[in-house]
C-alpha cells in the first residue's frame, strides 16, 4: 500500500471514528456536571469508615487494591522487557553509527548544570519519602513518589559520571529493591488471606484518620510500590544509560 | 462550551493516529502512541470533573464538602506511570529494529522483510 492511499484510507476511516466519537460523547453529562453513584459514596465514605484523607488513595489502594495490583503488574513486566530488549548478545552486530552527524561532539555538562543537580540530589531523595509515606493522608503514594525519587540517579548522572551512578545504584541492589516492591503487595495480600480474611482486606488498625499512621495496610502497601516504582524506572534509566556509553566507547 | 474538552479529547486521539499511520520515524510513531494515550487522560478528568467542587483530600475540608470524582483520577494516576514504561518498551524495541536493520523508517522495514 502507497502511502497515498492509506491516508486516504485512514481519512475516511478517521471521519467515521470523528463520527463515532460525537455520537458518544453527546450521551456524557455536560462537562462539569459528571455524576456518579460510584464517586459519591467513595467520598463519602473515605474519611469515616476508611480512616483515609486522600479518597484518590482510598480508591487506589483499598477500594480497589486488587486493580492496582494488575497495574503494578504491567509496570514490572514492562521493566523486565526493557531489560530484556537492551541486553547485549554476543552475536548482535555493532550499531551503525552512519546517521550521525560528523564532527559533532557532546558538550561537556557546565558548571552550573553539575552545581544545581548536587544541591537538587538530597531535597529530591526526602522529597520522594515524604510523597510515598503521605499518599493516605494528601496527594501522593507509591507512584508518585516512587517516580520522583527515581530522578535522583538522573541528578547523580548530571552532577557526576555514569560510574558513580552505577557505584550509587548498583543494578543488583536496585533489582532487588523492584522485586521486593512488587512482591510485597502479594505478601501483604497473602497475608490477609493467612489471617483468616480476603485477599488485600484491610485488617490492621485503620488509625487516627489525618495521621500518618492511618488507613492500616495502605502505607505498607504504599511504601512496596514506592520500592517498585523507584526501582523499576532506576533500571530503565541504567539499561539506557548503559547503551549510551558503550556507544561512546565504540 | 460544555462539550469542549470532550472534542479535545477526540481531537488528541485523532491527531495521534493520524501521526502513527503516516510516521517515517519509529520514535516519532511511539511519541505519537504516546499523544493518543494522553486523549484518554483528558476525557477522564472531563467526565470527572464538576464545576465549583473541591479536590477529594479531605484533610482540610469537612466531609461532605462537594468534590470531583477520585476514581478518574486514581485511574489516571496509574495511566500516566504504566504509560511512560511502555513507552520505555517501545523504545527499546525501535533501538533493537535500528541494530538489526539499520533503518526505522517503518516503510523501509517492510521492504526489508519482503
Amino acid at each position: 500500500m502507497t502511502r497515498r492511499i492509506r491516508l486516504k484510507f485512514f481519512l475516511v476511516s478517521a471521519a467515521a471514528l470523528a463520527l463515532c466519537f460525537f455520537w458518544g460523547y453527546a450521551g456524557l453529562p455536560a462537562f462539569g456536571h459528571g455524576s456518579s453513584i460510584y464517586a459519591d459514596i467513595v467520598n463519602a465514605i473515605s474519611v469515616p469508615q476508611r480512616h483515609i484523607t486522600d479518597a484518590v488513595t482510598a480508591v487506589n489502594f483499598d477500594i480497589r487494591g486488587f486493580d492496582t495490583l494488575g497495574e503494578e503488574f504491567i509496570l514490572f513486566t514492562s521493566v523486565l522487557g526493557v531489560i530484556l530488549l537492551m541486553r547485549r548478545t554476543k552475536d548482535e552486530p555493532a550499531g551503525d553509527h552512519e546517521d550521525k552527524a560528523p564532527g559533532r561532539k557532546v558538550p561537556p555538562v557546565s558548571d552550573a548544570v553539575r552545581v544545581i543537580a548536587l544541591l537538587l540530589l538530597a531535597p529530591t531523595i526526602v522529597f520522594g519519602w515524604y510523597i510515598v509515606v503521605h499518599g493516605q493522608v494528601t496527594p501522593g503514594g507509591g507512584f508518585q513518589g516512587g517516580v520522583i525519587l527515581s530522578s535522583a540517579p538522573l541528578l547523580l548522572y548530571l552532577c557526576g559520571s555514569y560510574p558513580k551512578v552505577r557505584g550509587a545504584a548498583a543494578p543488583r541492589l536496585i533489582e532487588i529493591a523492584e522485586a521486593l516492591g512488587a512482591a510485597g503487595y502479594i505478601v501483604i495480600g497473602g497475608a490477609c488471606v493467612a489471617l483468616g480474611g480476603m485477599f488485600l482486606e484491610n485488617l490492621l488498625p485503620l488509625g487516627k484518620a489525618g495521621t500518618l499512621t492511618s488507613g492500616g495496610m495502605v502505607p505498607f502497601i504504599n511504601l512496596g510500590v514506592g520500592l517498585e516504582v523507584s526501582g523499576g524506572f532506576t533500571l530503565i534509566l541504567l539499561v539506557y544509560l548503559e547503551e549510551l556509553m558503550e556507544e561512546k566507547e565504540s | 462550551m460544555s462539550y469542549l474538552p470532550y472534542a479535545v479529547a477526540a481531537w488528541l486521539f485523532l491527531v495521534g493516529l493520524y501521526g502513527v499511520i503516516s510516521s517515517r520515524n519509529l520514535v516519532h510513531l511511539i511519541i505519537c502512541v504516546g499523544v493518543i494515550q494522553s486523549s484518554s487522560y483528558v476525557l477522564l478528568l472531563a467526565i470527572g470533573y464538576r464545576t465549583g467542587a473541591a479536590a477529594p483530600i479531605f484533610v482540610d475540608i469537612p466531609v461532605g464538602t462537594p468534590a470531583v470524582d477520585p476514581v478518574v483520577q486514581a485511574l489516571m494516576l496509574t495511566d500516566v506511570v504504566v504509560e511512560v514504561t511502555v513507552v520505555a518498551l517501545l523504545l527499546a524495541l525501535a533501538i533493537q529494529v535500528h541494530k538489526r536493520h539499520g533503518t526505522l523508517n517503518p516503510d523501509e522495514l517492510r521492504k526489508l522483510k519482503g
